[in-house]
């Protein structure tokens, strides 16, 4: 502890030293010559962490065994920091000059954030979309002659199998091709739940902008009651009475999640819809269109609708994270998404006890992270490509 | 005139950023103050006012660079000055006074607070020293309680004594400069007079240099020691205000004095026994249990234009509400030819709303954004005369045509893509779009420059002479009535306070009211403000004297 007080003290002399430097050196240009302290020292803080991370990476390449599993993670973080920067700019190069004119004038405003959002998502929609053709072995498959819980990392010698690349999981199925599944299963049931979410919250949220009165007033405090229960209890509580009445019923339990997930989610997205709505409600636009004589479906869907999208739109993404993250969630707890199907959350679960290893044997490690860290990407892509949206549709500039 | 300037800017160039690329906004301007002066800088909106008034203080807004030129205040560079140094004149030695002051002040805490905030945090002095003369200046610029107003938050004064608190902080460091950017513009006439007023004598009582930025040439004549006109980012012309209003040079400067020139004939009156187009029976009206109109009464006639005049708040905008049916009125009828109107707009049938129509202030507002212009005026086309196709095409050229827009070129485009002129035109062409016969203009020139303004107005009248349309045109400008009403309404407090035809209620006697709104407008003449406040007493204008009736 004390040492680190001490480098930070050294460092807030070397940020002195570094601005008054910086004077000299420039004659005084505007830049240095009104710099603040708090800014000099900003650099000299990032300079510092830039260096650890370098010493941090050679050490994660050391030769011995040892030094280079404390490593071990941080260095594949770097070398995949590295990668994506530098896919998402050849992916960027590629989408200014290559497709339609609207799409490469897109792709020119575009930041490095966005362009890998874009891409990410795109990868994860082919991956969805050719799980059957992509994964070598079947999501339920219990493989015949193979053993459980094969190595990752196809090395013999470390107790893996060259043909299992990710190994196997405790009963025997290739990981690979479950990771592969999960995009198929997980995406699309999120993607079709925060669909609905959508068509019901919009639509009534619009609704309660429009009319106003009694009907707004009964429709909110719904909203309010389904909104004060914790959504996460909620849904467990819910998922619970299905899982009851699902077999009897003969549907099967997944459709009851997505139904249920979509109620809960579908009050947020009314609180958003009918804010939006209530603040173009007021518009003279719309008093022209009501003096007019026009119904509530004109009103609605061709007045208000097109000056609430961008919003809408915007919340869509950060709204298929949560509910991505809730199906995740429900499948770790076990009344998600039901095995034998791939899902992310259900693998992070089965095969988490793994991750004890991570200090002496990282590769042992990877599995339950390689799950997490699907959910992790696609969550802080979706995010990237949802603040650039924002950022455009909100005009500002800079 | 041997004395160095106070400030002094040369060849000023000053960039706005849009779509990746810098386009210039102000081209090479020349300024030059000397203490104590008063420079009114007037043009149409997006001449570069409000960006050269803030570049005299060394500040662009976001997105906006200075490329070239110098700006220099009493020696001291402020384009090359760093940080610290502006940090110390700003607010200190040159201050800024903002269009809207209810914007400006932080509402959450109290004037006297934001008041002091400068002259301690400039070290000029203690806290309690620059309240008291805060309090002082209070009194210099006339507000009502000078010891109590500063005590209040924001919201609790009116527009008018808020625009003054701001000038009062401006002058609580003793600038040398101050920036005046439009601080009258969204006042009523009669609060006007009482900031100019007040911005006039104590900007001459501390020697105060200023650049008073407006549109209103009135209001420039009666502020300003010479007058600077810019047109697109460059200076048309400079000169003393007098020489400046008698013998303009230039032809754009001789085109916005002209302005106020346009006037149409008096028509006859109207026949004794004629059924007014829409009537307007003892209206009352309440917002929940709040009584905002009064016993309203008045008749309008095809193919005339009936002013409705009077303060914001006077209940104008309500009674256009009353007669759309926006607002059910509490007692009292809308007749439309002689057979009364169902209350509620919800209650009329499709011919009765085609035949009441309207324009809004704000066309920014009253414009779907996310429409296009041919998309907006078709609708009522399809649906109030059910035309589809060919023929809806056609209709709506015809109507691109009326208001002077090319249908070719403007059929696609969004109303984003246009002015604010055009906007209004867009906003006049949807409701002729649906052939009524009376229309409601709200305000519909208070937002424009004064030449869009005046094209404007034009269209109106002859539309009106073309189509035999019956306006009813709110307003508070009475240049506006001057130039196109046939019968004048006065309102007040949801009152009724005097009608009659135009001739009559612009020649005396008046009510006292219609007497305080018709002297408090701004003339031409630079004497003006002088001579109504000797006339009036400095006591008995603004809230004062309308407080009296």
């Amino acid at each position: 502890m004390m040492w680190f007080a001490a480098f930070l003290l050294g460092l807030a002399a070397l940020a002195f030293a570094f601005r008054f430097a910086g004077q000299v050196a420039t004659g005084r240009a505007p830049y240095f010559r009104d710099m603040t302290f708090g800014v000099a020292y900003g650099y000299l803080l990032a300079a510092a962490a830039l260096i650890w991370l370098v010493w941090a990476y050679v050490q994660g390449r050391s030769p011995d065994p040892l030094v280079a599993n404390k490593f071990f993670f941080l260095r594949v973080a770097i070398e995949g920091f590295i990668f994506f920067t530098i896919a998402a700019w050849l992916f960027r190069i590629l989408g200014r000059n290559v497709g339609t004119k609207q799409t490469k004038r897109l792709f020119r405003s575009m930041p490095l954030t966005a362009a890998f959002g874009v891409m990410i998502i795109l990868v994860y929609i082919f991956v969805a979309v050719f799980a059957g053709v992509l994964a070598p072995y079947g999501q339920a498959e219990i493989i015949r002659g193979v053993p459980a819980n094969i190595m990752p990392g196809g090395n013999v010698a470390m107790g893996g199998n060259p043909d299992f690349p990710l190994g196997t999981d405790q009963i025997g199925r290739d990981i690979l091709s479950r990771l592969i599944y999960g995009a198929q299963n997980t995406v699309g049931i999120a993607f079709a739940t925060t669909v609905i979410a959508f068509l019901l919250g919009g639509t009534l949220g619009f609704l309660a902008a429009t009319f106003g009165g009694w009907l707004d007033q009964v429709l909110s405090r719904m909203v309010d009651v389904l909104m004060a229960i914790p959504s996460l209890i909620f849904a467990l509580l819910l998922m619970t009475i299905a899982s009851v009445w699902a077999p009897r019923l003969g549907i099967p339990q997944t459709y009851f999640m997505i139904l249920i997930i979509a109620v809960i989610d579908s009050t947020r997205v009314y609180r958003l819809a009918r804010a939006v709505g209530q603040n173009i409600v007021v518009m003279d636009y719309i008093e022209a269109a009501k003096l007019r004589g026009e119904g509530l479906g004109y009103l609605m869907f061709k007045e208000i609708l097109p000056n609430a999208t961008a919003p809408l739109l915007a919340e869509f993404g950060l709204r298929f994270c949560f509910v991505f993250l809730t199906i995740a969630s429900l499948s770790f707890l076990g009344v998600g998404i039901q095995p034998p199907l791939a899902d992310w959350g259900t693998m992070v679960r089965d095969l988490g006890g793994f991750v004890n290893f991570a200090q002496f044997a990282p590769m042992t490690a990877t599995p339950p992270l390689l799950a997490a860290g699907a959910i992790a990407l696609l969550a802080v892509a979706v995010n990237f490509v949802v603040d650039w949206a924002l950022h455009r549709s909100s005009g500002l500039k800079d | 005139m041997t004395q160095e300037p106070l400030l002094k800017i040369r060849g000023i160039q000053i960039e706005g950023r849009s779509d990746e690329t810098w386009t210039p906004i102000i081209k090479g301007v020349n300024l030059t103050l000397q203490r104590g002066q008063v420079m009114g800088l007037i043009g149409e909106s997006g001449a570069g006012k409000s960006t050269l008034g803030l570049a005299a203080m060394g500040y662009t807004r976001d997105g906006v660079r200075i490329s070239g030129g110098t700006v220099e205040f009493d020696g001291i560079d402020l384009l090359k000055a760093s940080a610290n140094v502006k940090r110390d004149l700003l607010g200190k030695r040159i201050a800024y006074v903002a269009q809207s002051a209810a914007a400006s002040f932080n509402p959450a805490h109290r004037l006297i607070d934001q008041h002091i905030e400068g002259p301690v945090q400039h070290g000029l002095s203690g806290r309690k020293e620059s309240a008291e003369d805060g309090v002082a200046l209070y009194r210099k610029l006339r507000l009502p309680n000078p010891e109590e107003i500063g005590f209040r938050y924001p919201h609790q004064v009116s527009g008018g004594q808020l625009q003054r608190a701001m000038t009062a902080m401006a002058m609580s460091c003793r600038p040398d400069l101050i920036i005046f950017d439009e601080p009258t513009t969204a006042l009523d006439v009669t609060t006007q007079i009482e900031v100019l007023s007040a911005i006039r004598d104590i900007v001459a009582q501390y020697n105060t240099a200023a650049i008073y930025i407006t549109h209103d040439l009135a209001v420039v004549a009666q502020m300003a020691d010479r007058i600077k006109v810019l047109l697109k980012g460059e200076e048309v012309e400079t000169a003393e205000t007098r020489t400046m209003l008698d013998a303009p040079t230039q032809q754009y400067t001789k085109s916005l004095w002209a302005v106020r020139s346009f006037e149409r004939p008096t028509k006859p009156a109207v026949q004794t026994g004629a059924v007014p187009l829409v009537s307007v029976r003892n209206v009352d009206a309440a917002y929940g249990k709040e009584k905002v109109l009064h016993d309203v009464s008045f008749d309008m006639f095809a193919g005339r234009t009936m002013a409705v005049v009077g303060e914001s708040g006077s209940g104008k905008s309500t009674t256009a509400r009353c007669i759309t049916g926006l607002l059910p009125p509490s007692a009292g009828q809308i007749l439309f030819d002689g057979t009364a109107l169902p209350a509620d707009y919800r209650k009329r049938s499709k011919d009765q709303l085609r035949q009441v129509q309207m324009i809004y202030q704000m066309a920014d507002t009253a414009l779907n954004p996310r429409m296009s212009i041919g998309q907006i005026i078709a609708r009522p086309v399809q649906f109030y005369l059910g035309l589809t196709g060919k023929a809806k095409r056609r209709r709506v050229d015809a109507l691109l045509e009326q208001i002077e827009l090319e249908p070719s070129e403007y059929f696609h485009r969004l109303p984003s893509e246009l002015s604010g002129g055009q906007k209004q035109r867009i906003g006049i062409a949807r409701a002729l779009a649906a052939e009524p016969r009376f229309i409601i203009c709200d305000e519909v020139t208070s937002a424009l420059d004064q030449l869009v303004a005046e094209g404007i107005l034009r269209l109106l009248a002859r539309l009106q002479d073309e189509l035999s349309l019956a306006y009813m045109f709110i307003t508070h400008d009475l240049a506006t009535v001057k130039a196109i009403a046939d019968e004048v309404v006065v309102m007040k407090d949801g009152r009724v306070v005097e009608q009659g035809p135009k001739d009559e209620m612009f020649s005396p006697p008046h009510h006292a009211y219609t007497d305080l709104l018709l002297s408090s407008v701004p003339q031409m003449d630079p004497d003006w403000l002088s001579n109504l406040l000797a006339e009036r007493g400095v006591d008995n204008i603004g809230d004062a004297a309308v407080n009296k009736m």
